[in-house]
């Protein structure tokens, strides 16, 4: 039986790393993940973790040793945030060309400058395209669920990718809330040893990572991009066993009162239950209103998005961005929505706007003003985004 | 739901006060958070913590502005930072301080609230030898306002400081005693 407890999100998603029984955790501290590494530190120390814990001198260096550990068979974690992830970038993109299913939790935080510590998800879009598997946790129960959840999709012989687990830098990370946390054996039977299909073995060489000439390397990124697709159904197995074990249901795309909503807000992270209150409270006042929440960003969830916004009563969607595509189409998820219902033809509007950038805090008010927002586009059927003032920045100073 | 704005200088231990009274709030099946002020926090300097408590789920992760209670850790944040700011009408006041609650009313300005007052400092002094009130100041506040029963409390308190857990619950108890509420 699961046990109800009042914990820090991070120890929580550092206790989800020794419950999936790690071989190898190598990272750099950085705020806001800093907990979660410290906690694990102190495991492997004491001795309650029989892992190898690699300290390294740079974040570049600690996804070098994820990736050759991997290689050679192990399970392994890794945490990081921000400039470490963007250090990290070189190897982020080898993990997955390599198919060395690493492990991370991504603690969000912005990118500098100017230097900030605080929360948004400029990070994770930096990565978007390194070909990871991408989960995006709302919550402290959320983010140590899908951590457990990330080492059975990951580390399955169907899909063996390194998987990312996101949650909103302090805003969860140092946050002391309640967790179901699991028994030990539960986790056990739930995440069995890990397998690894091919091993460096000095008995047995094999080269891993070697050249891609021309004349494999194409062949090579498609294999990797079916891969990641192929990992669709294996992420919604893992969803469904999770429910039929632990009785908490999770989806490529979560909502909330939309099914007869007419404008809904869609996001990622801890911003969506704020949302839902402001939804309640609009609500009360008869708006029909709700909310959208991509929990998987990568593979891109196509077809379940299509489903809850096509042909539905919902005309409006307004998509709350949490950093900037600069001089683009003003966020990464506002353009990769409107490119999934492109070809639709029952579709809802859709509108962009930011906020939260570097961890400027959404006030319930700023959330009411995002859906009068889309009321004010439902009603005259323009999109702000088409006039001069192309991105809308909800909680700017003026 | 209850918001609770923790006041205190870095090193005093204003986020410890403030988990602890949420993991006594979650031990006794209630939903709460405890976060700190996120940045970067320094030994000497003004720092926040926040306490959130509710009978349901807590879905709001915006800071807190509003607070229904203010306990303030360090007698001298009173000049040095607006402590009653936002506090809502008839709230409550925590502080660590010798004059009374009437005193204070008059002195912050604001009649409508509760004020509980306690010399913290002293009865950290003499039971624990150094001036952290974080836990003393719990035991004014559960007297004020039982949002929590003391038996959960003090098993958190001993939980964090395991060697000087006596001590530290001597201490909670004298402030639970002592503290004045008007």
């Amino acid at each position: 039986m699961a046990k109800r407890t009042g914990i820090e999100v991070s120890i929580a998603i550092a206790e989800a790393a020794r419950q999936a029984n790690v071989d190898v955790v190598s990272a750099y501290p950085i705020t806001p993940q800093t907990h979660i590494v410290e906690h694990l530190a102190q495991l492997v120390a004491d001795g309650d973790l029989d892992a190898e814990y690699i300290t390294v001198e740079s974040e570049h260096t600690a996804m070098s040793a994820c990736v050759g550990a991997s290689a050679a068979g192990a399970r392994v974690f890794t945490s990081t945030s921000s400039q470490g992830l963007a250090l990290m970038n070189e190897i982020v993109y080898l993990a997955s060309s390599l198919r060395t299913p690493v492990i991370m939790a991504l603690a969000n935080r912005a990118l500098s400058g100017p230097i900030s510590i605080w929360n948004d998800h400029s990070d994770v879009m930096n990565e978007r395209d390194t070909g990871w598997i991408c989960i995006f946790a709302n919550n402290g129960q959320e983010a140590y669920d899908l951590t457990l959840m990330a080492f059975r999709i990951g580390e399955d012989r169907r899909v063996m990718l390194p998987v990312m687990v996101n949650f909103d830098g302090f805003i969860l990370t140092h946050v002391i809330e309640p967790i179901h946390i699991f028994e030990d054996q539960e986790i056990a039977d739930f995440i069995p040893p890990y397998e690894p299909l091919c091993v460096l073995d000095t008995d047995n060489p094999i080269t891993v990572g070697p050249v891609g000439v021309p004349d494999v390397y194409t062949e090579a990124k498609k294999q990797q991009e079916m891969a990641i697709r192929e990992s669709r159904p294996v992420i919604e197995e893992v969803f469904e066993e999770f429910a039929r074990r632990y009785g908490r249901r999770y989806r490529p795309v979560e909502t909330y009162r939309a099914d007869d909503a007419e404008i809904v807000l869609l996001a990622q992270g801890s911003v969506i239950e704020a949302a839902e209150v402001a939804v309640d409270h609009l609500r009360d006042q008869g708006k029909k209103v709700g909310t959208v929440e991509l929990r998987l960003w990568r593979p891109f969830p196509f077809d379940d998005l299509r489903e809850v916004l096509c042909s539905t009563s919902i005309k409006q969607v307004v998509v709350l961005d949490r950093c900037i595509s600069f001089g683009g189409p003003p966020g990464p998820v506002l353009s990769e929505v409107r490119s999934a219902l492109y070809l639709e033809k029952d579709k809802p509007m859709v509108v962009g706007v930011v906020a939260g950038l570097g961890g400027r805090d959404i006030s319930l008010e700023e959330y009411v003003e995002m859906f009068e927002i889309g009321e004010e586009c439902l009603r005259t059927g323009k999109d702000p985004g088409e006039e001069p003032e192309l991105v809308k920045i909800v909680g700017l100073r003026e | 739901m209850v918001e609770i704005r923790f006041h205190g200088r870095g090193g005093q231990g204003a986020v410890t006060s403030a988990e602890l009274l949420a993991q006594a709030a979650i031990k006794e099946g209630k939903h709460a958070q405890a976060f700190p002020a996120f940045g970067a926090e320094r030994r000497g300097a003004p720092v926040l913590a926040f306490t959130r408590i509710s009978d349901e789920v807590i879905k709001l992760r915006t800071g807190i502005y509003h607070p229904d209670v203010v306990i303030v850790l360090d007698p001298s944040l009173v000049k040095a930072v607006p402590v009653v700011a936002g506090l809502k009408e008839g709230g409550l006041v925590v502080l660590n301080s010798k004059k009374g609650p009437g005193d204070w009313k008059k002195e912050l300005g604001r009649e409508d609230v509760q004020v509980a007052s306690v010399d913290a400092t002293s009865i950290a002094m003499e039971e624990l030898g150094v001036p952290i009130t974080n836990v003393v100041m719990l035991g004014a506040l559960v007297k004020a306002k039982p949002l929590v029963g003391l038996e959960p409390l003090e098993e958190f308190i001993a939980q964090r400081f395991p060697r000087i857990a006596e001590k530290e619950i001597k201490a909670f108890r004298r402030a639970y005693q002592e503290a004045r509420v008007e």
